[in-house]
């Protein structure tokens, strides 16, 4: 189990690498931006009629706030994984010990 | 066990690297009023139903509670992660499957609302007025897909991995589908009309949705992996009991 996520996390980690090594040159915008041209294109008279309340002032405080979003998922996936185990662990240390002071050894 | 961890953090993270341009999502304003609206209320007895199923989790199954919390923060992490494709653009993957094959479109639908409403006001990403859009292409059409994919898969007697990996995978894509169909009704071709537009956006998003699909799909099938193993040692609880036929 633990070899196929290693497995599945490298074979991930190949796709998203594979595009960056075959498109040399390729901007790597997003979908969402060529979606816009698209509807320019179908409907040039289309004015958006709301934009968005706030936005990052730089592309930088973009990905901040992006790699912000992330780490908070992450952040929770490795707790909960980990609370988990140590709740586990923490039971079986309870046990060890009761254990331990039944046969006197504790108490030496 | 703690490596495995490990390495689904050390995976996550290795994707954090900046990323440019936006991605995905009906961009602000995109969208013409009165289409804004009715996806707004198509979106909302899905999003009622969502919130009572969430209540109902937290109130009379609380050992739920940080499961819902991890398919939350799945879906976090994942629509953030613009991931450059094929196709020489970059797009991001969804997260939904997972908390769709845990809990049920329903729920998805809340937990992507959330991340919505967070991209929406803090990175300009979506919007405000196509929220309503975007949940349903993302939180309703992709849970729902990928929920039915996952019990398909299970009623074929196909192992629970492939089931997991199918329906997170098809549930991005379907997610995209549905976004293409959304723009394509709002901006239909004016000579061709509803298909070629629906075919043109469907153009630009399915060629780089798709190993982002696959990302996905591989990701999912790493946390389930690993919630099933918790399973097994008895340190968790799943909400559904399938997951037993490939983990004895």
């Amino acid at each position: 189990m633990k070899k196929q996520n290693i497995v599945l996390l490298v074979a991930v980690i190949l796709l998203a690498a594979f595009p960056l090594a075959m498109q040399d040159g390729a901007e790597f915008g997003g979908t969402d931006d060529q979606a816009k041209q698209a509807v320019a294109e179908v409907n040039p008279n289309y004015q958006p009629w709301f934009s968005n309340l706030w936005e990052p002032p730089s592309s930088e405080v973009e990905s901040l706030l992006f790699a912000l979003q992330a780490a908070l998922g992450a952040g929770f996936i490795g707790y909960y994984f980990g609370y988990f185990r140590g709740k586990a662990s923490k039971g079986e240390l309870n046990a060890a010990c009761k254990g331990n002071a039944d046969t006197g050894i504790a108490q030496s | 066990m703690k490596t495995n961890q490990r390495n689904i953090i050390l995976g996550i993270l290795i994707f954090l690297y900046p990323a440019t341009a936006n991605a995905m999502h009906i961009m602000e304003g995109f969208l013409p009023k009165e289409h804004s609206i009715a996806w707004f209320i198509a979106a909302l007895p899905f999003l009622i139903f969502g919130a009572m199923k969430i209540q109902n989790i937290i109130k009379d199954k609380p050992e739920y509670k940080m499961l819902l919390g991890l398919a939350a923060a799945f879906i976090f992490v994942l629509s953030a992660l613009k991931i450059p494709s094929v196709s020489g653009s970059s797009s991001h993957a969804t997260g939904v499957g997972l908390s769709a094959i845990l809990f049920g479109p329903a729920v998805s639908s809340i937990l992507s609302g959330i991340v919505l409403l967070f991209q929406a006001l803090l990175l300009a990403h979506g919007g405000i007025t196509t929220w309503g859009a975007n949940v349903f292409s993302m939180g309703i059409a992709g849970a729902a897909a990928a929920w039915a994919i996952f019990r398909l898969c299970q009623a074929l007697r196909l192992s629970t991995k492939i089931a997991v990996f199918a329906a997170a995978s098809m549930g991005d894509l379907i997610t995209y589908a549905v976004t293409a169909g959304q723009l394509a009704l709002a901006f239909p071709d004016p000579v061709d009309g509803f298909i070629a537009a629906y075919l043109k956006f469907l153009g630009i998003f399915a060629v780089t949705q798709l190993p982002l699909a696959v990302c996905e799909g591989l990701l999912s099938v790493v946390v389930y992996n690993t919630l099933a193993d918790y399973e097994k040692q008895g340190l968790i609880k799943l909400p559904f009991t399938l997951v037993r036929s490939d983990v004895q």
